[in-house]
């Protein structure tokens, strides 16, 4: 479903790509269908990228269809919600050393044929984190809810007034970091409906964030994890962490701070 | 209506529940997710302390005729009771996930002991 003439960038084309050790973090939830072909893309786009799946508690075979695709595959005893998932990902790369990790979901709607645009201006060091943004270019690709899109639209606009740069889509969980975001994200990195919060975290630790259009595909399997009544909820929640988090006094993370 | 001391020592209190549970969010004591609630008690009630006017038509409509305040404390308890609701449910919760942990722990020591023990 990509109808945004967005060029992908092969992993060959990417500079010094091939001397990092790199890593991509997959979230899963009751992703069967999905995952296989996640991962077989991710290994098409770059045969040199470990992949860990994050298996967030799945009640099908998730965790096994990982493992036989020969992904390293991380077991959550329960489910920790998306941000506790990613975050086990993230704690996973900063404690073996990895330089760069991208975050693609389990569910397929993240195309790692675009993970080059992603990682691009990360491995240019022109930011530490990089985003795919669905609304950069304002395409047509992404179809979503009235509601949903609204809340999206509500949370770009109080973000970007924080950070004072111009952030299009908090919601968007496509990205490539660094070295340093990943050690902020291993150390701290917030629950249940994180890439808003964790978007202003990265500003205030001084962090450069990079967005980049991407478009995005409809889900393939599964379900999302938010519900209309649960937005509702979501937004008040991470308002509420937003304006909390401004009378926090961050720090830059250093390595060994874990 | 309301006799103004009670509408102000209410609503100072109150008020200050909301500034405690914002601090304690801000020092990473309190989650968001569970603060919500009483951020709700703390708002309701510095409401209902400071707009006299509505407390009393409130009053008038569950049939309170006498003291108004008697309003507070039943909109209070009911908060408290939700809150205490609500983290029943928090710690079956946990105390689910922490038998499962449990296991999982034994189940993992159980096969690193037998890795350490059995001859190569």
């Amino acid at each position: 479903m990509s109808d945004i003439a967005v060029i992908p960038v092969p992993a060959d084309r990417l500079p010094g790509l091939a001397e990092l050790r790199r890593i991509a973090i997959v979230p899963a939830l009751n992703e069967e269908h999905a995952l296989p072909g996640v991962i077989d893309e991710l290994r098409a786009f770059d045969p040199g990228l470990d992949i860990v799946v994050v298996d967030d508690g799945s009640v099908d075979r998730t965790a096994a269809v990982a493992a036989a695709k020969g992904a390293l595959v991380l077991r959550l005893p329960f489910n920790l919600g998306i941000g506790g998932a990613v975050q086990t990902g993230f704690r996973f790369a900063f404690e073996h050393g990895y330089d760069l990790a991208v975050r693609v979901d389990g569910d397929g709607q993240h195309d790692p044929q675009q993970l080059g645009l992603v990682i691009e201006p990360v491995l240019r060091g022109e930011a530490d984190i990089a985003v795919g943004s669905r609304f950069v270019s304002m395409g047509a690709g992404y179809r979503s809810t009235r509601t949903r899109r609204v809340g999206i639209r509500l949370l770009a606009w109080v973000v970007s007034r924080i950070v004072g740069q111009r952030v299009t889509d908090t919601t968007s969980g496509f990205q490539a970091l660094n070295r340093e975001g990943i050690a902020l994200f291993a150390r701290d990195y917030p629950h249940d409906y994180p890439e808003v919060e964790a978007t202003v975290m990265v500003f205030r630790h001084r962090l450069r964030l990079r967005e980049v259009p991407v478009s995005m595909r409809e889900r393939g399997g599964g379900r999302s994890s938010i519900t209309a009544l649960r937005s509702i909820y979501y937004m008040v929640k991470v308002l509420l962490a937003i304006f909390v988090g401004l009378f926090r006094r961050n720090v830059v993370p250093q390595e060994d701070s874990l | 209506m309301t006799p103004l001391g009670v509408s102000i020592a209410g609503a100072i209190a109150s008020f200050t529940l909301v500034l405690v549970v914002l601090e304690l969010i801000r020092s990473h004591r309190l989650r968001e997710r569970y603060a919500l609630l009483w951020l709700v008690t703390g708002l309701t009630l510095t409401a209902l302390s400071a707009w006299r006017a509505g407390l009393n038509t409130i009053a008038g409509w569950v049939g309170v005729r006498g003291y108004p305040p008697a309003v507070l404390f039943a909109v209070g308890i009911l908060f408290i009771l939700a809150v205490l609701l609500h983290y029943s449910t928090v710690i079956s919760r946990l105390s689910d996930q922490n038998v499962l942990l449990a296991q999982r722990l034994a189940l993992l020591e159980q096969q690193v002991e037998r890795g350490a023990t059995e001859p190569r």
